[in-house]
């Protein structure tokens, strides 16, 4: 078990041809990933990586029964990527595409939602479920499969922390990097309960950062439905309010979206929250009952 | 990216969205001569940086003579104004915005912002205009109305009905009011705006609304499709450095701390300072390389964090995924070729090819090299480095 993807997953590729998308569909299809095809308007027929080129998202869907999408198209074009696979009946979109315009994504997210379409990021790593499927671009090898579920806004601090996890001898269940722009798709309130009702995961991480009170409302949910341990860490402590820390999203404004904000409502919630990002591990170690001397 | 109150009511202007008539001065000169040209016999000075709370710090002042605007205008430029937006420093004046003055009966607060978890524009109105917004929203937020609006079918009356309606405007000024909402909306979409604040919006003797003040912040990702915008971006409101890192892919925010960190992703470079601070020092600097963290960048890197003097260490930490470590390791003894660094790197690689990595470091023999084997060990290694241990 696992949350939203796994091996039977059949995954499509939208931009499938270029660069990033070439590099990234080969390194997921040697991980195991169902890549079933790809889309890239114009060159049809083709094939590529071993595998069809359609020209429509409506062709590849119809050809191959792909119910996801990995996205990769160019900023400027990812609002209608993200339309098109909601148009052609994909249930869930994963946009790897960094520095999509914010009313772009503001007006894709509302044409996915009336579709019906999840969606993951943009720019974000993507979804894994360890030795199954990785849809997106983090290093797979760190995944060791395990009973910990992963949430995080960020690349990097999902590495680290997954890394954590493992070397205190537990593993992942599945890991979803939600991205760190102001509009994203399935975020914290909508995956807690996909790990608290999957069998197999036991405890989940959840990495936030400043800006914007996603994870306040997390803390909300996660006092009222969650009962599987929650650790905790908020990255931006030490940021200085009214700049823009990397992530679009990652700012504090008007005294709002504050780490400590954010860390008070989740411990007030029950969950292990850490105050630096190099004792994930340990917490996690600790909250499943068996901290390693 | 942000744009000063004069720009941000040129866009105004040409969407209808009434402003007071206004000229910009760079010298005292310029506005006597801006003052003669808007006519009247009373004018305010208003100090152009891009930060708020400028009345407060004294960077807004009226004036009831030519002579008067020549006297505030020449205090005003120049000078190092402080607002609670500043940081203790300020920001130097450079130019100012004369403008007529108006027959003001009340003040209210309009804005425009992005509300994150809707997915969606919100409107906020109060009656409290002139007052910080975020003060409003934690004393009394019963002051404050809000409307999403959804942008698949944009500003509705409806929407600009509920807001005047919460202000308790009087029926004969509905219409007036839900104009001015609707026009500002507009500015707002066809902009990329992230952010309007109009603080205070003003009603006049006759009834009138008027964007007495007007803030703007546009989103960076739409920049490329904003010319318009695009040429209004003020260089000197920004920081150099940060200006210098951007042109080479990097994200830089100078701290005011002595540990450098070059890290590679956003979050772990925010971690990372967090966990500096957590382990007794203090972060220099916000600096995520990206993904690639060649030896190019990483010299840049260096470059740009030792532009600081406070600078007593550097912590290098990159999680190697697709970027492999031994390339990283190749790329910081090639960096410290190109760039003279001459405080302790401490430099921890994991991921991707991490043993070698380890191994290339070790066998350079770099004198200032120190390898760390985790997060916290980096941590450590490098807030006692900058504290000369």
């Amino acid at each position: 078990m696992s949350i939203l993807v796994n091996k039977d997953t059949k995954v499509i590729v939208q931009g499938f041809t270029g660069k990033e998308g070439t590099f990234h569909a080969e390194q997921c299809i040697a991980y195991g990933t169902k890549i079933v095809g790809g889309v890239t308007p114009g060159k049809g027929g083709q094939e590529h990586l071993g595998q069809p080129v359609f020209n429509t998202v409506e062709e590849a869907v119809r050809a191959t029964g792909a119910t996801v999408s990995m996205i990769f198209v160019p900023p400027a074009f990812v609002s209608d990527a993200v339309m098109e696979a909601a148009d052609a009946g994909i249930s869930l979109a994963v946009i790897i595409t960094e520095g999509a315009p914010v009313k772009d994504m503001m007006f894709a997210k509302a044409y996915a939602v009336k579709k019906d379409m999840m969606t993951i990021g943009p720019n974000c790593p993507g979804i894994i479920t360890a030795d199954e499927c990785k849809i997106g671009i983090m290093p797979g090898f760190i995944f060791k499969k395990g009973n910990i579920g992963l949430i995080s806004k960020s690349g990097t601090l999902t590495y680290e922390s997954a890394n954590q996890v493992v070397k205190e001898g537990f593993g992942i269940t599945t890991a979803v990097g939600i991205g760190g722009d102001p509009i994203i798709g399935l975020s914290y309130k909508q995956l807690l309960p996909m790990f608290e009702a999957d069998p197999e995961t036991h405890a989940i991480v959840m990495i936030g950062e400043i800006g914007g009170d996603l994870e306040i409302q997390a803390a909300a949910y996660i006092k009222e439905h969650i009962t599987k341990p929650v650790v905790a860490f908020i990255a931006g402590q030490t940021a200085p309010a009214g700049k823009r820390m990397g992530h679009a999203g990652a700012i504090i404004s008007g005294g709002a979206g504050t780490a400590a904000e954010k860390m008070a409502a989740l411990e007030a919630a029950g969950v292990k929250v850490v105050v630096s990002p190099a004792d994930i591990g340990k917490a996690i170690a600790e909250v499943m009952g068996k901290l390693k001397k | 990216m942000n744009i000063h109150e004069y720009q941000a009511k040129e866009l105004f202007k040409k969407y209808n969205v009434p402003t007071l008539r206004g000229h910009i001065a760079f010298t005292p000169d310029e506005a006597v001569k801006a003052a003669q040209e808007l006519g009247g016999n009373i004018w305010v000075v208003k100090a152009q940086i891009h930060a708020g709370g400028r009345g407060l710090g004294g960077g807004v002042k009226l004036a009831k003579s030519t002579s008067e605007v020549r006297e505030m205008a020449a205090q005003i430029l120049g000078m190092q104004l402080v607002t609670h937006q500043t940081g203790p420093e300020g920001k130097l004046v450079q130019k100012v915005y004369i403008e007529e003055g108006a027959d003001i009966k009340k003040e209210y607060y309009l804005g425009l912002l992005l509300d994150r978890a809707l997915k969606m524009p919100i409107m906020m109105a109060s009656t409290e205009g002139g007052m910080a917004i975020e003060e409003v929203a934690h004393n009394t937020p019963e002051k404050i109305i809000k409307v999403s609006i959804d942008p698949l079918t944009g500003f509705q009356s409806f929407h600009g009905r509920k807001l005047a309606f919460g202000l308790g405007l009087p029926v004969e000024e509905i219409n007036t009011f839900i104009k001015f909402a609707s026009a500002l909306y507009k500015v707002y979409m066809d902009h990329d705006a992230e952010m309007i604040e109009i603080n205070p919006l003003v009603k006049t003797g006759d009834g009138k609304f008027l964007a007495l003040d007007a803030k703007m912040g546009f989103d960076n990702n739409a920049l490329y499709r904003q010319s318009q915008v695009n040429e209004m971006r003020d260089l000197s409101e920004e920081e150099p450095t940060e200006i210098e890192a951007g042109k080479f892919g990097l994200s830089y925010i100078k701290l005011d701390g002595d540990v450098g960190c070059m890290v590679n992703g956003a979050g772990l470079a925010m971690g990372t300072m967090d966990t500096i601070n957590y382990e007794g020092g203090k972060p220099a600097n916000f600096l995520d390389v990206g993904g690639s963290a060649s030896a190019e960048t990483v010299a840049k890197g260096f470059e740009i964090i030792l532009k600081d003097p406070n600078v007593k260490a550097i912590f290098v930490n990159i999680f190697g995924g697709i970027v492999r470590c031994d390339r990283v390791a190749n790329g910081i003894i090639e960096a410290t070729k190109i760039t003279n660094v001459n405080v302790p790197v401490i430099v921890r690689l994991d991921g991707t090819n991490a043993i070698e990595a380890a191994e290339i470091l070790n066998n350079a023999g770099i004198a200032n090299i120190v390898a760390a084997t985790d997060l916290a060990d980096g941590a450590r290694k490098a807030v006692a480095a900058a504290k000369g241990e």
